[in-house]
């Protein structure tokens, strides 16, 4: 346990300090909700109604901004050979990583997530209920996406690849992380459903992730 | 590294106390390593095949050959880094339930350093995730003499501090076998000194090295394996 958790501190830190990735998901995100208002014109009507789905898709997209660099840096460096050889099961390093990508650049992302939701004229009694899908759902997208920058590092292929095999996976976690943020702010349906399928979606995400990582690490090994 | 610490390890859990603190296995008796007509294959072509060595407790072993004989594919073999594509690898006398890659340490071209953490943070996060947490990184600073340096960014670090920093994780954590590939490659002379005190160390104490090198490393009674001479 304290392995994990000495690793868990090293990722917060690495993504804290100079040239980390922690802030730069967050300005990605910022910078794309505040566009939108302008590409669209400020019909107020029309940004209530696209922004829970903007907000979703701005999440989406920031964090899979860093998630390529989860395992490469590892992997230049030699780090990942001795993360590797430690008694520590591979499985349990890969889903630590993955907390302490997802706290330094995700939890970011759901924290702003409110104040650019007032940009988009997203009614303040739903902002809860839309905070609430982000935080259910954004650990879905980094432990997928963990699969992704597991299997990019294998057959050493960079970013793009990254985005091609993560962004189709996570379509069900949009569906349903929109679904419920539009049920909470328009209804008629309710918010229930939705959202337990996100939350199933984190869960299972969070089983197959770092299984599913560990064996790409492994079979990419050479 | 006092006694009560390997007592609270015992009490907290028994198989990592004998992962982590291979030193105290030399009471128990010896360990060998043995490798036996292994064949490596590395992007569909051969790389070696029918190597074979056998390696006991106190003793190095020299891996020498031409570049691309497989010295450093070797060593990752051992480390568990490369898939064995025949022949077998085995460890005697070790713990059982490990594989010989969590009991070996592995010295390879890359630092395995962060340049955004300093020095005793490097440090520091491997002696965490390799072995107990209460170990204490000082004395495998001193080993090294890098611990004036302690607060330095590893970012800042020469190449031969770098690769210091590299061997302080051998120093600090414990484990019995240690795989070097080119140990002495951008160390200066003192340095290079300093290693090889370490190495008669680490077997004197019942440990076993193998090493892959070009020039010699400063062990005597090293046996050596010609590689890539078919």
């Amino acid at each position: 346990m304290t392995a994990l958790l000495a690793l868990m501190l090293r990722d917060m830190r690495l993504a804290m300090r100079v040239g980390g990735g922690a802030l730069m998901g967050a300005i990605f995100f910022l910078i794309l909700v505040v566009m939108v208002p302008f590409a669209i014109g400020p019909d107020l009507n029309l940004l209530a109604r696209i922004g829970p789905a903007i907000l979703w898709l701005g999440a989406l997209l920031a964090s899979l901004l860093a998630l390529d660099r989860l395992f490469a840096t590892d992997h230049e460096d030699g780090s990942l050979d001795i993360l590797m050889m430690a008694p520590v099961p591979l499985e349990l390093t890969v889903a630590a990583k993955a907390v302490a990508h997802w706290l330094t650049t995700a939890l970011p992302l759901v924290i702003i997530a409110p104040l650019l939701g007032l940009m988009l004229n997203v009614d303040i009694g739903a902002m809860r209920a839309l905070v609430l899908t982000l935080l259910a759902g954004t650990p879905a997208l980094t432990f997928i996406g963990l699969i992704g920058a597991a299997l990019s590092v294998a057959l050493r292929r960079g970013g793009l690849l990254l985005a091609v095999l993560v962004l189709p996976l996570t379509v069900p976690v949009l569906i349903f992380g929109v679904a419920a943020a539009n049920a909470a702010i328009t209804g008629p349906a309710p918010f229930g459903p939705p959202f337990t399928i996100l939350c199933a979606l984190s869960l299972a995400s969070f089983v197959v992730g770092p299984f599913a990582a560990a064996a790409a690490l492994r079979h990419g090994l050479e | 590294m006092a006694d009560a610490t390997f007592t609270r390890a015992v009490a907290k859990d028994a198989r990592k106390f004998r992962v982590f603190d291979a030193h105290s296995e030399r009471t128990d008796g010896l360990m060998q390593l043995n490798g036996n007509s292994l064949v490596c294959e590395r992007g569909g072509r051969q790389v070696f095949r029918g190597v074979s060595f056998s390696l006991k407790t106190g003793e190095a072993l020299l891996v020498t050959g031409p570049n691309g004989a497989g010295k450093s594919s070797l060593l990752r073999m051992v480390a568990g880094l490369v898939r064995i594509a025949g022949g077998t690898l085995s460890l005697e006398g070790g713990d059982a339930e490990a594989s010989i890659g969590e009991q070996a340490h592995y010295l390879g071209h890359l630092d395995a350093l962060k340049p955004g953490l300093t020095v005793a943070e490097n440090l520091g996060f491997w002696a965490e995730f390799l072995g107990p947490s209460s170990l204490d990184i000082k004395p495998a600073l001193d080993a090294v003499d890098l611990a004036p340096l302690a607060d330095l960014p590893a970012g800042y670090l020469s190449a031969g501090q770098r690769r210091r920093l590299s061997i302080a994780r051998l120093v600090a954590v414990p484990r019995a076998i240690w795989l070097l590939d080119e140990p002495t490659s951008a160390l200066d002379a003192t340095s290079q000194t300093r290693l090889a005190d370490l190495m008669r160390k680490h077997l004197t104490s019942g440990g076993m090295i193998v090493a892959a090198t070009h020039g010699a490393i400063g062990l005597e009674r090293a046996r050596e394996l010609k590689m890539g001479a078919e």
